[in-house]
């Protein structure tokens, strides 16, 4: 786990090496902009930023200020990064938990009755949708999306923050390909627990459908649907980016978008480095929630 | 009069490799307080017949035949009115215990709600009442295990809490499928003792699926056995333990350490494809090239059943031997 | 029946490929007009018999532009999944061949590079490295290996316990001879099932990554970068977002039809999955 968060720190750090040039002169550049920049400017960054000393110090210096929550200034704002990045956390959190709502609330009914009800229509019907779903690009429905509920209809806004409006069309722009995995998975995790032993059991008591699959088949089936949700995360967070592009939402995804476009290297190494530390943390909930799930890893844990 | 009457029962799988017949024309009748013990190979359609008597097959299976309980005919029966019989009158215990309790909660649920679905108590004295039964069972510190989930269980404890589960609702007809499986010798007798109480205390009928001959010996008042979907000889155990008379049935006895550990030779015939004759032709040691060509049918014999042409009827009266099975054969 | 439906995925999915595969290579000859010329007076006219999918901003034809971008996808698509098959291929190989220390070291930055989201660690190198068509494809190569390399590892794992392996090797057989000629073929299947969903993923990445104006640019004819131009004009001409992106969801919906196909058929129990 430390290592992993080393490791990412370092993969973050040494990101802006893989530019063209030398960092002084494109902070520089970006600075003074390219016509006017002279070589006294570039020297004097060098200095400033500590860009003269050997790398590895570069590292230690920068993962020394990222401990403190130092992330540095952004080059455009000249605001701290991190104060630029948890003024936009929170509309990026907000779409998220959105979308993995909208997603499980489409994915998780639709893939139990797509088992229960297997080889009918409905099934056949939820998983071409669950394909469709998969292999569509999300910025193509978030603007079809648009197109459709904001432009003609108008029941919506077009882009922007602001009120549960605003919020709509991108949660399900970004739920739906989540929902079409999730569907899957939860179909076929259903239907390898319907086949279960402990099935015949539960209907040789006597118990009714409902409760079968209630009681009995869901908790089960949910345990590999949990772990996966974790995974989906990373596409959330992927999603994300592109989806607050789409819809002006004035997120962390969209600040990395612009980061990448004015070269601000302090602010795309912030988001990128927030994003990684998102998705490991989620994960690591995800964990948690699978040992509480599942009895059997409960107590190999414990002892 | 029985309590439970299977007359001519065909339970079939459609599956991708084409037709599995399991249980292939079973009749069988199970009486009040009496033990029926019903044993044969693994795979020979015997938890197939128990699933069938409640109905809990699944969507691939097709079932014909005729299966009256206390008179009433339980393949006309609608899910919902069979569903009250289940658990309340008719009982079944799942064989493999590792796999047949739900992994993700307490024993102590599962009780619960079996016993709460038969009964109006409030939870608390539904666990009371668990803790009570488990106790019955002879389990060690039965609080305990109700907070503990079926993976901290040993075999035989689990297997002791599906018996349970089974007879909360005092059924009257309740079946064990292979309750005695993979316990060693003291839990097996543990357990024997349990089902026998079980029975002498509710009157109940139980079929006891087993291919344990020494619980057959020591539980059953008759016994059936089954080879590859038939019942191939029943009677009393008593008198088809000590004097065999189909040639599996004698095979199924040599087997036992006591007679000298002599397995039957080869394996029974594939459901799918089952041949035209005896079904055991192939295994047989006593075999006639007629048994081949000529399916058996059950022969009833003063103190039994056997499915053998050796004991067909036109032997005994002195005509021609095969005659006339080979002529129906024809027609 | 598990391959039944499997074998008709698999007959559909290599219908919609082979198709596409055709339009990339005789695209002069379907395309009705030159992708790039423009005709700054018939702009943004609807979908019509001479114009099929209508024209961009610039009058150029949106049909011919599609028919030119399924080369382009195709291209990225394939040569980015073959680059990264073969990075976690090799990887997988040796790491769960070898394991100590090299499996130590290989997996742990596997385990770090999936910390990030990759479209994020795409998008930045892309980023970093510059606009084009090689950057696109070097930037989604170097995020998209680790899932092979994962798959690959824990299937070696499995077979080099197996006896044969053993054998193999009491004839006198070295370690890459082994590896190539016995664990290798015995790895390939699901790395086939993964290479297929992949190929998909990668085509919908690279399209994002242009959409965003990251990857490939224009006047290049490439799905993701006519989205992005057709943004803008969405009120107006929205024939220039719809038509583009059905492209891309074909073409993802194809290879995803096939590798699913072709999962049930070569493993049906096994957990490959779209590598990310
Ligand atoms: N759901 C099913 N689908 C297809 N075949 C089945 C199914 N359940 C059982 N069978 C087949 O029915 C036969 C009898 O099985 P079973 O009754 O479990 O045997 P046993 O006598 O060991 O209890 C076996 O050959 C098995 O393969
Ligand atoms: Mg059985």
């Amino acid at each position: 786990m430390l290592a992993v968060a080393f490791g990412v720190s370092f993969v973050t750090f040494f990101l802006m090496y893989l530019a063209p040039g030398e960092p002084a002169e494109m902070i520089a550049i970006t600075r003074y902009g390219a016509e006017n920049l002279t070589a006294e400017q570039v020297a004097v960054i060098r200095l400033a930023e500590g860009l003269d000393q050997p790398v590895y110090l570069q590292f230690g210096r920068w993962l020394g200020h990222v401990l403190q929550g130092d992330l540095g200034v952004s080059l455009i704002s000249g605001e701290p990064v991190l104060t630029e990045i948890l003024a936009r956390f929170p509309a990026t959190l907000q779409l998220a938990v959105a979308a993995m709502a909208v997603s499980l609330l489409i994915a998780l009914p639709a893939g139990v009755i797509a088992a229960l009800k297997q080889h009918s229509a409905v099934d056949y019907f939820t998983m071409t949708g669950a394909l469709l779903g998969v292999s569509m690009p999300n910025f193509w429905l978030g603007l079809l999306l648009m197109l459709l509920f904001a432009v003609n209809l108008g029941w919506f806004p077009v882009s922007g923050y602001g009120g549960w409006r605003n919020i709509v069309l991108p949660a399900i722009t970004l739920g739906t390909g989540i929902a079409a995995v999730t569907a899957r998975l939860t179909r076929s995790s259903m239907l390898e627990v319907l086949a279960q032993d402990y099935m015949l059991t539960a209907r040789a008591k006597g118990l009714g459908e409902g409760r079968i699959i209630a009681g009995h088949a869901l908790k089960n089936a949910l345990i590999p649907v949990v772990t996966m949700v974790g995974l989906q995360f990373g596409h959330l967070l992927e999603g994300a980016v592109v989806v607050e592009t789409v819809f002006a939402w004035p997120g962390v995804g969209k600040l990395l978008v612009d980061a990448i476009f004015a070269r601000d290297y302090a602010l795309l190494q912030g988001c990128v480095l927030i994003f990684a530390g998102c998705f490991v943390l989620v994960n690591l909930v995800v964990d948690l929630i699978y040992v509480w799930l599942d009895p059997r890893i409960r107590y190999e844990k414990g002892g | 009069m029985s309590l439970l009457q299977i007359r001519n029962l065909c339970t079939t799988f459609y599956t991708p490799g084409g037709l599995v017949r399991a249980v292939d024309g079973v009749s069988l009748d199970l009486v009040m307080g009496k033990t029926t013990g019903l044993i044969g190979e693994t795979g020979c359609g015997k938890s197939v017949l128990g699933h069938s008597i409640l109905r809990l097959l699944p969507a691939n299976a097709r079932i014909e035949g005729s299966i009256r309980f206390k008179g009433e005919e339980l393949l006309c029966l609608p899910e919902t009115k069979l569903r009250r019989l289940r658990g309340r009158e008719m009982a079944f215990i799942p064989q493999s215990p590792a796999t047949s309790l739900n992994p993700v909660l307490t024993i102590g649920r599962q009780l619960v709600e079996t016993i709460r679905l038969h009964k109006r108590v409030s939870r608390q004295k539904a666990r009371e009442a668990a803790a009570a039964l488990l106790e019955l069972l002879d389990l060690p510190a039965p609080e305990k295990r109700l907070a503990e989930y079926p993976h901290q269980l040993s075999g035989g404890m689990r297997q002791r809490v599906l018996a349970a589960m089974g007879v909360v609702g005092n059924p009257s007809l309740l079946i064990a499928d292979e309750p005695t499986k993979g316990l060693d010798a003291i839990v097996r007798r543990q357990m024997a003792a349990v089902l026998r109480r079980l029975t002498a205390k509710t009157g109940a009928a139980l079929l006891l699926i087993t291919h344990d001959l020494r619980v057959v010996a020591g539980l059953c008042d008759d016994v059936a056995v089954m080879y590859a979907g038939e019942i191939i000889e029943s009677g009393p155990a008593r008198v088809v333990l000590t004097d065999p008379r189909h040639p599996y049935t004698r095979g199924l006895l040599g087997s036992l350490p006591a007679h000298g550990l002599k397995p039957i030779p080869g394996v029974s015939p594939s459901l799918i494809d089952l041949p035209a004759g005896c079904r055991f032709f192939h295994r047989c040691p006593d075999a006639s090239p007629a048994c081949g060509e000529v399916w058996p049918s059950l022969v009833k014999q003063p103190d039994r059943q056997v499915r053998c042409l050796l004991f067909a009827q036109g032997r005994e009266s002195g005509k021609g031997v095969y005659g006339r099975d080979l002529q129906a054969a024809v027609v | 029946m598990h391959t039944e439906t499997g074998n008709k995925a698999v007959v559909g999915g290599l219908i919609v490929v082979l198709l596409l595969a055709g339009v990339a290579v005789s695209a002069p000859l379907l395309a009705p007009g030159d992708p790039g010329r423009q005709n700054l007076v018939l702009n943004l006219i609807k979908p019509c018999w001479e114009y099929p999918f209508g024209t961009d901003e610039l009058g150029r034809c949106i049909f011919s532009r599609v028919v030119y971008g399924t080369r382009v996808s195709l291209t990225i698509g394939v040569v980015v999944t073959a680059i990264s098959g073969l990075i976690g291929v090799f990887t997988g190989l040796i790491a769960g061949y070898f394991g100590g220390l090299l499996d130590e070291i290989l997996m742990r930055t596997v385990d770090v590079l999936l910390a990030f989201p990759g479209l994020v660690l795409a998008l930045v190198l892309a980023g970093l490295l510059g606009p084009g068509l090689p950057n696109v494809i070097l930037a989604l190569a170097l995020v998209g290996w680790m899932g092979y390399a994962r798959v690959v590892r824990g299937a070696v794992m499995a077979v080099k316990v197996k006896e044969f392996v053993a054998g193999v090797r009491a004839l006198g057989a070295g370690d890459w001879y082994i590896l190539v000629r016995h664990i290798l073929p015995n790895v390939l299947a699901p790395v086939i099932v993964m290479a297929t969903l992949g190929i998909g993923h990668v085509i919908l990445n690279a399209a994002a990554l242009s959409f965003l104006g990251l990857g490939v640019q224009p006047p290049t004819p490439e799905w993701g970068a006519m989205l992005n131009g057709g943004r803008s004009y969405l009120r107006t001409a929205p024939h220039l977002t719809v038509f583009p992106g059905l492209a891309i969801m074909v073409t993802v919906l194809g290879f995803n039809f096939l590798g699913d196909g072709l999962r049930d058929v070569l493993d049906p129990r096994s957990q490959a999955k779209i590598p990310d």
